[in-house]
């Protein structure tokens, strides 16, 4: 018996009327907490009663305390007839399980009933007197901390990251028993609730046992999925990352073992890891040239993963599986009837199935062969005859080289062992990620067929299994032991369902991560970073001697670039050039990652949200050969959405993307492709080479205007993105000016070849100047279609950014204003014989008009970045498509953006500036700014904009500090006699113009939140892990909320968008209720993970279900917390400091 | 091709100030929008009129949500469903509460009831304003006053707790409910002159000195109902006119006071006996509930017509009633200064604010 839950009820209020003839109600309070009830006295004819109850209490084990939700339920007492249910709370008394959450449950919740909504509050306290159980058999694992945050936790240190947890629960859907024929609506959702409320808590109960039995104590990047299976189940599904984390208050001993240690940072825009002693250089051991079997004891969890890979004969029900994984350049699809992991090998081997990105295959002679390889025949006969199923063995043939030995045999090792170096984290404690592979990603389409035992869901483990072994051999193709930012999702409809995993392959420091998985002297792990000196490079190994750290002596600011794989052998084709940042190592020209931007990272201008959408219609089909159908499509559909990627970020000028999400979506008859990402400019990475446009008949003249004028366009688009991005790239400033005016294509390139080879003496790659063009042919309508699909979209407006990582590059100094928000929106596709093209304008006309409202909406925040934008698309039904859209919008001080711009833009450089430096370079900034006659500042505008002449240019000869600080100045002059010269470019100027006003504007919003006064807690609400301008002091616990709405009053209720908007609204007031309740004011990385609406309008239905999670925290405000130095400076030298510890 | 379902919800509940006027002033959604893109929005934010429409729509939705919250503004404060800035509730409060002069001078001193709601579109075809925008003001007025009907201190200041009102709204409520309660004749057109502001004055007066509130503080009564006993005092005044050497003596000592004081001194002293009676017997009938709506009515018909017929200043006025008012304690029979006074006080300045040259 080790635990005692008490529960008081102390009042309610706002209750609704529920006796017409006195206009009152006469409450009473039902308590449940498993099969045990209390009940409350009547309150008579109140609707405000004061129950003021006794303490209930319930004595249960702590398996039970962990899985139950306590119930409380609000009736109306009636004489004569049964008592009315006014409605129920769920309390997850989780947080009050572990020492270091909340303690108390205590405040208003809303009473919340599935038909009407919210009606009324009731006043709750909830105490737990908890006896640690201490059995080694025990099934318990309380104590165990959950967290949302994808990285670690702001007031927690990451002592080991132990790895990946994942666990699943099916269940029966009681929407779909046969007594759901009998029961009213209300009940039928009540169990549902209940039950997902039920499996919620076990699965996490689960979680927390494996992540004892690695010897941690907390689970990090907890994500927590439903499946809504319809007949053939619920199954609810969750991954994690163990860790064991300490926290940061009892740093004190930690840190007198390590001097140079610094104190826990008071700046929170970046993670606090204490712990690092970047300075002490260990000897490293000889260098590895070749990673081989790297990761053979990397994982610990290796026990506790589940064994299902018996289960292969029941995958054969399902007719078809079909694997594909996105590769940047060509899409790759296998599809084989046996899935035997053997099997997958050879595909690694083709060249243009790698998970890693860049530029057309080498196999087509000329890279404008990419338009077309659409339709090209010779490039689907390739693919076919992989997709065709017609033995991998047959494409394995195909392939050869020594590669496929080395693969073999690390596939060999991986399968000795079952168990996924993944990480859910996005954001990793220094020295933790030492380098980037790429993105790799796995679907499978699978035939969902009735859950026979609840208690062995082997089958849904099989199947992800199967994508998780897949995962993890392309990372291995990639040279990666590991796998970051790694998540899972579906994609039902009927009985057909797409499993999709992604993240990004990687290489790790060994710090954080350790073989034994239950060793419990963490001290040893904790080594210090090392460095060794030498110029070469040595390979990090992760082998048995991991805790003895070989790392990189790259510098953090671009160490995550260079290439993992090995040079010669890469695993598919690759442009790789010498890094544009510390010059020693190689790095590709472009780099797809799962993850968040690493705060070291160097990085040119600011980030944009970038998102490739994709609609593509299907036959309406059943069972197999639905999936059939749908498998063929996938390939292609992920093929033309890369492809998209990949030119709307050279349209920006950029060459990377974190935080990429591919959504797809099956309906009845369409398939809906929606990739989002934060496309960036990594200094170390190479610029991007421009966008061409070649007719490939060029016959008549009108045509060759055309194809002209569009080149036109495309320059003049990405000429505007980067000014509007401050893609500035000091090396190549002369491209960048000469686009707005068009140059015959090959002056252009020969010149830029050129002037690489002067840059680059000796270190050029020859093969570099290949990549430069990436060439569109509009020869088919498809290709008419992409370029306008890339020109139609809408620049933002002047003010916004936008981003779907957890950190705006580029922009530092937040304001305390946030404005977290959900918006829905439902298309209906009226017209059913739409084409391919049709459905993709309609679909991207929807997101990008979605995008425009939020604008608008949020157009008192100017200047203002969307943070976090996480779109979700479905087809609920036939002709509908909706999208769903999570963001916060938060407010920056624009006065300091363009220093920010200069400070991202080149870090080395700043930390040379001394003080004065810094003072000199304002004044200079505000005189290019004041006044367009100060004749320095306008000829070096003039110069650097006449620029477009070739030359003009002056290639920098060293790449000295100093060099790279006049240019930079030179950039920020530039940028800023553009504005005043060409007052006509329309963003600039009128983004100038706006300032002050908006300004004003935020800080009065700003005032508006701090002022406080109402009986309500201000509870504020977040997609991402921190709060601008504050510290989070603690974490309360995870919430996790489930709720089903339903009407059939929908016309009464404000048609489908008064029913959505009302509950919506319902469940933000629901959590933010909880969270105050828990003793929080804030809940961080919040997401909305299922958002279902279905509708009836001719019977005037609706449902919806929402799922909801984040983490409780209580948050200071920095100004209340202390006197300290402007924040947003403390984060600059924190940089800067950082910057110069890598070279 | 239509967008079926379109909705933005924000933690902070995002209100835009301009669209919440065109809301309450009963605007549908598409002619809010016309009145947005007139007003230059597109052109400053870059927006298209798709773009409005969906704001607007969202908007309006919001506060539709709202509007239940509004009925109870004190429940807007520690409601869970909008987290809304306490300023921002302010505002939302002052607006709704916030009615047009025009209307409420067509419904004041009517009856608050379903046929006066009937005949709102009335109403509105004569004032111009928006019929839900009526019915709006309208409920506000009936919500308020079955509120503080009920309710035992004082008026404006139970207004000003119940509904979150600012002062001189829960004042203008205060005078609204009063007027509505005892029913005051306004409608006539003899009285069309008069604007909301000076019934809302004269209101303000009776309050404040007519009802049993004003008196004692800690009265139970209320203050919406007049004083009975004070109104039943009021017929001992009688004796000012009934009385001929009282009312000789009374009109001596006015004259002797305003002598030379005005230029329209012949017609007071000719007028003198014909205005004293109109201002005793008003005081005498007011025990009848019927007197006390025709209250306004007869202080225009007979007192202030008059003395406008006499090309009266307001000065004479004044002048007029102080000497009026003092000289009464100068008469040795008279026993009711203390009546005459609480009297007089109102009815000078609500003449006086009434009488417009």
């Amino acid at each position: 018996m080790p635990g005692k839950l008490k529960v008081k009820i102390v009042a309610g209020r706002h209750l609704p009327v529920m006796d017409r003839a006195s206009d009152l109600t006469d409450a009473f309070v039902d308590v449940k907490f498993g099969n045990t009830t209390f009940k409350t006295d009547v309150y008579p004819k109140s609707l405000n009663p004061q129950w003021n109850s006794e303490w209930f209490k319930f004595e249960v084990d702590d398996e039970d305390l962990q899985d139950e939700p306590l119930q409380i339920t609000v009736l109306d007492h009636d004489t004569y007839s049964a008592n009315d249910a006014i409605g129920k709370v769920y309390i997850d008394i989780d947080p009050l399980l572990c020492s270091e959450a909340a303690t108390v449950i205590s405040g208003w919740l809303p009473i919340y009933d599935t038909i009407h909504g919210i009606r009324g509050e009731i006043n709750v306290l909830v105490k737990v007197d908890f006896f640690n159980d201490l059995n080694r058999f025990r099934q318990s694992s309380c104590g165990v901390k959950f967290f949302c945050t994808t990285s670690i936790p702001r007031c927690y240190r990451a002592v080991m990251v132990h790895g990946f947890v994942e666990e699943l629960v099916v269940n029966e859907d009681p929407e779909y028993q046969w007594i759901d024929r009998i029961r009213t609506p209300r009940a039928s959702n009540e169990a549902r609730q209940r039950l997902i409320f039920l499996m919620s808590g076990e699965l996490q109960r689960k979680i927390g046992l494996k992540v004892l039995e690695m010897g941690g104590n907390a689970v990090v990047g907890y994500l927590q999925c439903f499946d809504l299976e319809g007949e053939s189940g619920l199954v609810v599904r969750a991954i994690g990352t163990a860790c064991t984390l300490e926290k940061i208050s009892t740093l004190t001993s930690a840190s007198a073992t390590h001097p140079s240690n610094s104190s826990p940072s008071k700046d929170m825009k970046e993670p606090v890891f204490g712990e690092e002693a970047p300075g002490i250089p260990l000897s490293s051991g000889p260098p590895t040239p070749l990673r081989v079997q790297t990761f053979s004891s990397f994982s610990p969890s290796k026990s506790y993963s589940r064994q299902s890979s018996s289960s292969d004969t029941e995958l054969s029900l399902t007719p078809k599986t079909v694997r594909i994984y996105l590769s940047p350049s060509s899409p790759a699809l296998v599809s084989d009837s046996s899935p035997l992991p053997s099997a997958h090998l050879p595909r690694h081997l083709r060249p243009g199935m790698s998970s890693r990105s860049t530029t057309p295959p080498p196999l087509h002679v000329s890279q404008s062969d990419t338009a077309m390889l659409r339709k090209s025949m010779s490039f689907s006969e390739e693919l076919l005859l992989a997709a065709s199923g017609m033995g991998s063995g047959g494409s394995a043939g195909k392939e050869a080289g020594p590669l496929k030995a080395l693969l073999r045999q690390q596939t060999q090792s991986a399968l000795e062992q079952r168990e996924y170096p993944f990480f859910t984290l996005t954001s990793f404690p220094p020295g933790f990620l030492l380098h980037v592979g790429g993105v790799v990603s796995a679907r499978s389409v699978k035939l969902l067929d009735r859950i026979h035992n609840p208690d062995e869901p082997e089958t849904r483990d099989a199947w992800w299994e199967e994508i998780r072994q897949e995962i993890k051999s392309h990372a291995k193709a990639l040279g990666c032991h590991a796998v970051l930012g790694y998540s899972e999702s579906t994609s039902i409809c009927e009985e057909v369902c797409i499993l999709s995993a992604s993240g990004t392959a990687a290489i790790l420091g060994s710090r954080f991560v350790q073989d034994g998985p239950l060793d419990t002297d963490y001290r040893l792990s904790r080594q210090p970073l090392v460095f060794s000196t030498g110029a070469e490079r040595v390979e990090g190994d992760m082998g048995s001697s991991a805790s003895l750290g070989f790392e990189e002596v790259a510098p953090p600011g671009c160490g995550f670039c260079h290439i993992p794989y090995d040079e010669l052998n890469i695993p598919f084709p690759a442009q790789l050039t010498y890094c544009y940042y510390c010059r020693r190592f190689k790095v590709p020209d472009v780099l797809f990652t799962t993850i968040d931007l690493p705060t070291e990272a160097n990085v040119t201008g600011k980030g944009c949200l970038i998102q490739a959408r994709l609609c593509r219609t299907k036959k309406k089909a059943q069972g197999e050969g639905n999936a059939t159908a749908i498998s063929n499509l996938l390939p292609f559909l992920e093929y033309e959405l890369h492809t998209q990627l990949m030119n709307k970020l050279k349209l920006r000028g950029m060459n990377s993307l974190f935080g990429l999400r591919i959504q797809i979506s099956v309906g009845e008859t369409m398939l809906l492709g929606l990739a989002s990402a934060t496309g960036v400019y990594l200094t170390a990475l190479p610029s991007p080479g421009r966008i061409q446009i070649a007719g490939k008949t060029p016959s008549d003249i009108t045509y060759e205007q055309h194809i002209s004028n569009m080149q036109k366009k495309i320059n003049d688009t990405i000429a505007k993105n980067k000014e509007l991005y401050e893609v500035n790239p000091p090396e190549v400033v002369e491209e960048m000016i000469g686009s707005p005016i068009p140059e015959p294509r090959q002056r252009s390139r020969l010149l830029r070849s050129h002037s690489e080879s002067s840059d680059e003496v000796t270190e050029l790659d020859l093969s570099h100047g290949k990549k430069d063009a990436f060439v569109l042919e509009i020869d088919d309508t498809d290709a008419v279609e992409d370029i306008h699909a890339l020109l139609t979209d809408s620049p933002m407006p002047p003010g916004f950014y936008s981003c779907n990582t957890e950190i705006m590059p580029g922009i530092q100094n937040w304001t305390s204003a946030i404005q977290m928000f959900t918006s829905v929106r439902v298309f209906r596709l009226n017209n059913a014989n739409l084409t391919n093209q049709g459905l993709n304008k309609i679909f991207s006309d929807l997101c990008e008009n979605l995008l425009k409202s939020l604008y608008f909406k949020l157009r008192s925040m100017i200047p203002c970045c969307l943070c976090h934008l996480n779109f979700t698309v479905a087809v609920p039904e036939d002709e509908l498509i909706q999208v769903a859209v999570t963001a916060v919008a938060m407010s920056f001080y624009k006065d300091q953006t363009l220093e920010n711009g200069r400070q991202s833009g080149d870090k080395t450089l700043i930390k040379a500036i001394t003080e004065n430096d810094e003072q000199l370079q304002f004044n200079l900034e505000l005189n290019a700014e004041s006044s367009s006659s100060n004749p320095l500042s306008s000829t070096k505008g003039l110069s650097d904009v006449s620029g477009s002449h070739p030359s003009a240019r002056a290639p920098p000869v060293d790449y000295s500090s100093f060099a790279d600080r006049c240019s930079s100045w030179i950039e920020q002059l530039r940028l800023k006699a553009h504005t005043i010269r060409r007052g006509s470019v329309k963003t600039t100027s009128s983004l100038e113009k706006a300032s002050p006003l908006p300004e004003g504007r935020s800080r009065s919003l700003q005032s508006n939140r701090s002022y406080s006064g109402s009986s309500v807690t201000v509870v504020k609400m977040t997609p991402l892990s921190f709060i601008p301008g504050a510290k989070i002091t603690k974490y309360l616990g995870i919430i996790n909320m489930f709720f089903i709405r339903e009407t059939s009053s929908l016309r009464e209720e404000g048609g489908v968008s008064g029913f959505l908007h009302t509950f919506i609204a319902e469940v933000f007031a629901m959590v933010r209720a909880h969270v105050a309740a828990l003793g929080g004011n804030a809940l961080v990385s919040y997401s909305m993970k299922e958002c279902v609406f279905m509708e009836n309008p001719n019977k005037n239905q609706a449902q919806s279900l929402i799922n909801v999670s984040g983490d409780a925290v209580i948050f200071v405000r920095e100004s209340e917390l202390e006197a300290t130095s402007v924040q947003p400076q403390s984060a600059a030298t924190r940089e800067t400091s950082n910057g110069g510890d890598g070279t | 091709m239509s967008v079926e379902l379109d909705v933005f919800v924000g933690n902070t509940t995002i209100m835009d100030k301009e669209v919440y006027q065109l809301w309450l002033n009963g605007y549908t959604v598409n002619d809010a929008v016309k009145v947005r893109i007139e007003g230059g929005i597109m052109e400053e934010c870059e927006a298209s009129a798709e773009v409005l429409l969906s704001d607007t729509m969202d908007q309006y939705r919001t506060f539709q949500m709202c509007e239940r919250l509004l009925h109870h503004p004190a429940k807007l404060a520690n409601q869970l469903l909008f987290q809304i800035p306490p300023d921002r509730q302010a505002m939302l409060i002052e607006r709704y509460y916030a009615f047009d002069d025009a209307f409420v001078r067509e419904v004041l001193g009517k009856k608050l009831s379903k046929g006066t709601k009937k005949d709102l579109d009335d109403v509105s075809a004569k004032t111009g304003i928006m019929l839900k925008s009526c019915r709006r003001q309208f409920d506000n007025f009936k919500r308020v006053f079955k509120v503080v009907e009920e309710l035992k201190g004082p008026l404006v200041e139970n207004i000003r707790q119940h509904f979150l009102l600012p002062d001189q709204l829960a004042r203008d409520y205060a005078a609204i409910v009063f007027f509505a309660n005892n029913r005051f004749e306004t409608g006539k057109k003899k009285l069309q002159y008069l604007t909301f502001h000076d019934f809302a004055f004269c209101a303000g007066q009776l309050i404040n000195h007519w009802t049993v509130g004003a008196v004692d503080n800690m009265m139970d009564d209320m203050d919406v109902d007049l004083d009975k006993e004070f109104l039943q005092d009021l017929k001992d005044l009688k004796i000012l006119i009934t009385d001929k050497d009282l009312l000789d003596q009374h009109k001596s000592l006015v004259c002797t006071a305003l002598r030379g004081k005005t230029n329209v001194f012949n017609e007071m002293e000719a007028n003198f006996k014909n205005l004293s009676r109109s201002l005793v017997n008003i005081a005498a009938k007011l025990i009848n509930a019927k007197d006390v709506r025709d209250f306004f009515i007869d202080l225009v018909e007979k007192f202030i017509e008059p003395c406008r017929s006499d090309k009266w200043t307001s000065i004479d006025v004044n002048l007029y009633l102080i000497h009026y008012t003092n000289s009464v304690h100068i008469l040795d029979t008279f026993k009711h200064h203390g009546v005459w006074n609480r009297y007089m006080g109102v009815i000078k300045s609500c003449i006086l604010r009434m009488y417009h040259e």
